[in-house]
């Protein structure tokens, strides 16, 4: 199912969100965050924690820090006192930069900010080991297309399902088990909390607050079991994280180097649900988003959390106006069409006359206006009230919706949603509602397409129309300003407020960040 | 009233339920077994297995349906009764504006991780819930609503600098009991941050809550699932302003 939609509104709608967007982009590039100078010490290889757990990453910024700042980056004086320590013939083992870290956290280091041939020294030191990590990224890249090569999935949607023990090695087996019952995506979902954590914990984790620590350990240990069920099956199953929070640049390194396949990483979802920073947000973005690009993950954007606060119908056009900035966002990071999950959920009012015919108005105009974009349908849960036989109903309209509509990835709506965290049964019952409406009609939207003048063009073009206005008038305040005023989702978000603006520098003019030099050579693939 | 009721099938008196459930083995003849042994063991005699479906190699899903032998006693029924009259915004508005004299502060928030507003937002928003207007459409309130996920400290700090009269948390999440965390945490902090007599009214709702346990938690009142704004501005009046005819 396709819609007609005036090309002219289409190009506006782009031309104002590239617009409204440009200011933003400006300051990405005039500012760094403590969290993208830790995802520089990452990609160049340093892992592992201190006796309390705290990540050397973080040991060696904050030493950094406090004695030279991170307004130059870190890279040149740690590549500086690399290269001191070098010469100072200092025993270093197999990892200078940890023992670098370990040294610094003791303050036995005296960093400074090179100049001159030092500078030129320690930059060159920097890309080199930055490009180490990232021919990491484009190995597990290249793995990861022989695989699907090998075991391709030959359906769509792909079948989204969420694990949350808390426990990875309790993780594992419910993660297979949902595989085997025709999942192909696995999400494990982060610990309650882990996104107002200025570190990422280390190391295998099985004590987790409504699910698991996203750990370097735990996507390695997850990967690897998938990869076996991947081979069970004869098909590829997909793992899905979250590069949002306070440490999304770090996550999104960790996410490639580990080849992780799909990301949750929305332009706004921390400013507006987590109270970050706008400019923290918006900068971290950015980085993580050129990690996204380069290591070929698909990222997921949140609009469905939109919907969630704000009424589905009257807030219709938020939703586009966020995906046309998400879709902008991603394009000036260097991510491709097949990589934007754009999101956006079934979410209107049940009791509401029309409330399907609406619920696929607003599913073509993402589809029509995004046609080679996997968009992410999330399953409702506003109006999910208890009655687990009304909802198990609305599920299935919800997966009806989703197959005409030709969505790329669905997430499996659970009928005990607002009642309990899924039983095994909650799970095995939501999957037979997909699989029968998948097998009934899935083919379906071949056979139907939407009156020209009738309701759902209509009011497609209508949100359309609604969405071009907001757009102006963000274009002519300022998305800050926008997002300040409660533009999205009903939430104030002022830019001089939120969580981890202390972690927002201004870029000195001798900045460098050998991880951006990089992947600005080019990319692999 | 003394009576005492069964379930109802479609004839008075059948007492017949519908259960669903799953046992940890493998769908055969014995899985079927056990499962009427359980219903039989649950009062439902006889208990028909109408549906049993393998889940994996591991697990069976069972839909039994039969006649409960147990009866319901109504007379023996406890739940906590309102005990306020159900004022209208009119109502509210005036009895505000006689006898307190000013507006009655209100603020609101989720706290801890929770990133539902979709509780605090029914009650205090405009927009309100179930055709009824929020605490923000009332003349008589002056509401801040701190949204989401906002740290117990900024909500006690945020109460302290408005001079709210009442503090209103909603808690969806329930994972661990977190609302119930939360909530002790939020009335600790209270207790610890406000002379008794200067302490603002504590009121939490969410849909998990047991309206009952009000005193366990350190609250003054609950609200649980479907309550309406109406409700809590009449529970506020009648507990900040006092009894009293408008």
């Amino acid at each position: 199912m396709r819609l007609q939609l005036d090309p002219t509104q289409v190009a506006r709608a782009r031309a104002l969100a590239a617009s409204a967007a440009a200011p933003v982009l400006t300051l990405t590039q005039q500012h760094t965050t403590v969290s993208i100078e830790r995802a520089v010490l990452r990609m160049a290889g340093l892992e592992g924690a201190d006796a309390e757990g705290i990540p050397w990453v973080n040991r060696l910024a904050d030493a950094v820090a406090e004695q030279v700042g991170l307004q130059h980056g870190i890279a040149l004086p740690v590549w500086d006192a690399l290269q001191a320590q070098r010469r100072a013939d200092i025993a270093v083992g197999a990892d200078p930069l940890r023992t670098l870290a370990q040294r610094a956290a003791a303050g036995s280091v005296e960093f400074r900010v090179p100049q001159g041939r030092a500078a030129a020294a320690a930059t060159s030191g920097a890309v080199r080991a930055a490009r180490a990590g990232v021919r990491r990224i484009d190995r597990q890249r290249r793995a990861r297309e022989r695989l699907v090569a090998r075991y391709p999935v030959d359906h769509r949607p792909w079948i989204y399902l969420i694990v949350a023990t808390g426990d990875i090695h309790e993780d594992v087996p419910q993660a297979q088990a949902a595989a085997r019952e025709g999942a192909d995506i696995i999400a494990v979902i982060r610990s309650t909390g882990q996104s107002l954590l200025d570190y990422v914990p280390e190391g295998a984790t099985r004590e987790g607050y409504a699910g698991t620590y996203a750990t370097q350990e735990n996507f390695r240990i997850m990967r690897a079991a998938l990869d076996d069920v991947s081979k069970e099956l004869g098909r590829y199953v997909r793992l899905t994280n979250y590069a949002s929070g306070l440490c999304m640049p770090e996550i999104a390194t960790l996410a490639g180097l580990e080849r992780l396949d799909m990301m949750l990483n929305d332009s706004m979802y921390g400013i507006l649900f987590r109270d970050i920073n706008p400019i923290r947000t918006f900068t971290d973005q950015h980085f993580a988003r050129q990690v996204h690009a380069r290591a070929g993950i698909i990222i997921n954007t949140g609009e469905d959390n939109y919907l969630t606060t704000a009424d589905a119908v009257d807030a219709a056009h938020t939703v586009t106006v966020s995906q046309l900035l998400n879709e902008h966002f991603a394009k000036q990071a260097g991510l491709e069409d097949w990589q934007l999950g754009l999101g956006h959920a079934f979410e209107i009012n049940p009791d509401l006359p029309d409330s399907f015919r609406l619920e696929l108005a607003h599913a073509l105009l993402a589809r029509t206006l995004f046609p080679d974009a996997p968009l992410k349908w999330m399953p409702p849960t506003k109006h999910m009230t208890g009655d687990i036989f009304r909802g198990y109903l609305l599920d299935a309209f919800f997966n009806l919706a989703g197959v005409l509509t030709g969505q790329g990835i669905l997430l499996v709506g659970m009928m005990t949603e607002a009642v309990v965290t899924p039983w095994l049964s909650d799970r095995d019952l939501a999957l037979q509602n997909v699989r029968y409406v998948m097998n009934a009609a899935g083919r379906l939207g071949e056979d139907l397409a939407p009156a020209d003048d009738g309701f759902i063009a209509t009011r497609a073009r209508h949100v359309l129309d609604e969405a071009v206005e907001l757009l102006e008038r963000i274009d002519d305040d300022g998305l800050l300003d926008a997002i300040a005023d409660g533009t999205f989702g009903l939430m104030r978000r002022p830019a001089d407020r939120g969580k981890g603006l202390e972690g927002v520098l201004p870029r000195a003019d001798d900045y460098c960040n050998p991880v951006a030099t990089v992947l600005a050579e080019g990319t692999a693939s | 009233m003394s009576r005492v009721i069964r379930p109802y099938g479609d004839a008075t008196g059948d007492g017949m339920v519908q259960v669903s459930f799953t046992l940890p083995i493998p769908h055969d003849k014995r899985a079927e077994g056990a499962a009427a042994q359980l219903a039989a063991k649950m009062g439902i005699d006889p208990a028909l297995v109408v549906h049993a479906k393998a889940m994996g190699p591991d697990f069976t899903f069972f839909v039994v349906y039969g006649r409960v032998n147990h009866l319901v006693e109504l007379d023996k029924v406890v739940v906590l009764e309102r005990d306020f009259p159900l004022l209208t915004p009119k109502e509210v508005n005036a009895r505000i504006k006689k006898q307190l004299r000013r507006p009655l502060v209100v603020v609101g928030a989720c706290i801890g991780t929770d990133a539902h507003t979709v509780g605090i937002d029914a009650i205090l928003n405009i927009k309100g819930f179930a055709g009824e207007k929020g605490l923000e459409y009332y003349a008589g309130f002056e509401v801040h609503n701190l949204g989401a996920q906002v740290p117990v400290p900024e909500l006690v700090e945020a109460a302290g600098r408005v001079k709210a009269d009442a503090v209103l948390v909603s808690q969806v999440v329930t994972q661990r009991d977190a609302h119930l965390h939360n909530t002790e945490e939020m009335t600790a902090a209270f207790r610890e941050a406000f002379p008794r007599a200067r302490r603002p009214l504590l009121v939490v709702g969410g849909p998990r809550f047991d309206e009952s346990m009000a005193e366990q938690l350190g609250v003054d009142r609950i609200f649980g699932r479907g309550t309406t704004p109406a409700e809590v501005a009449s529970y506020l009046v009648h507990r900040i302003v006092g009894a009293g005819s408008a």
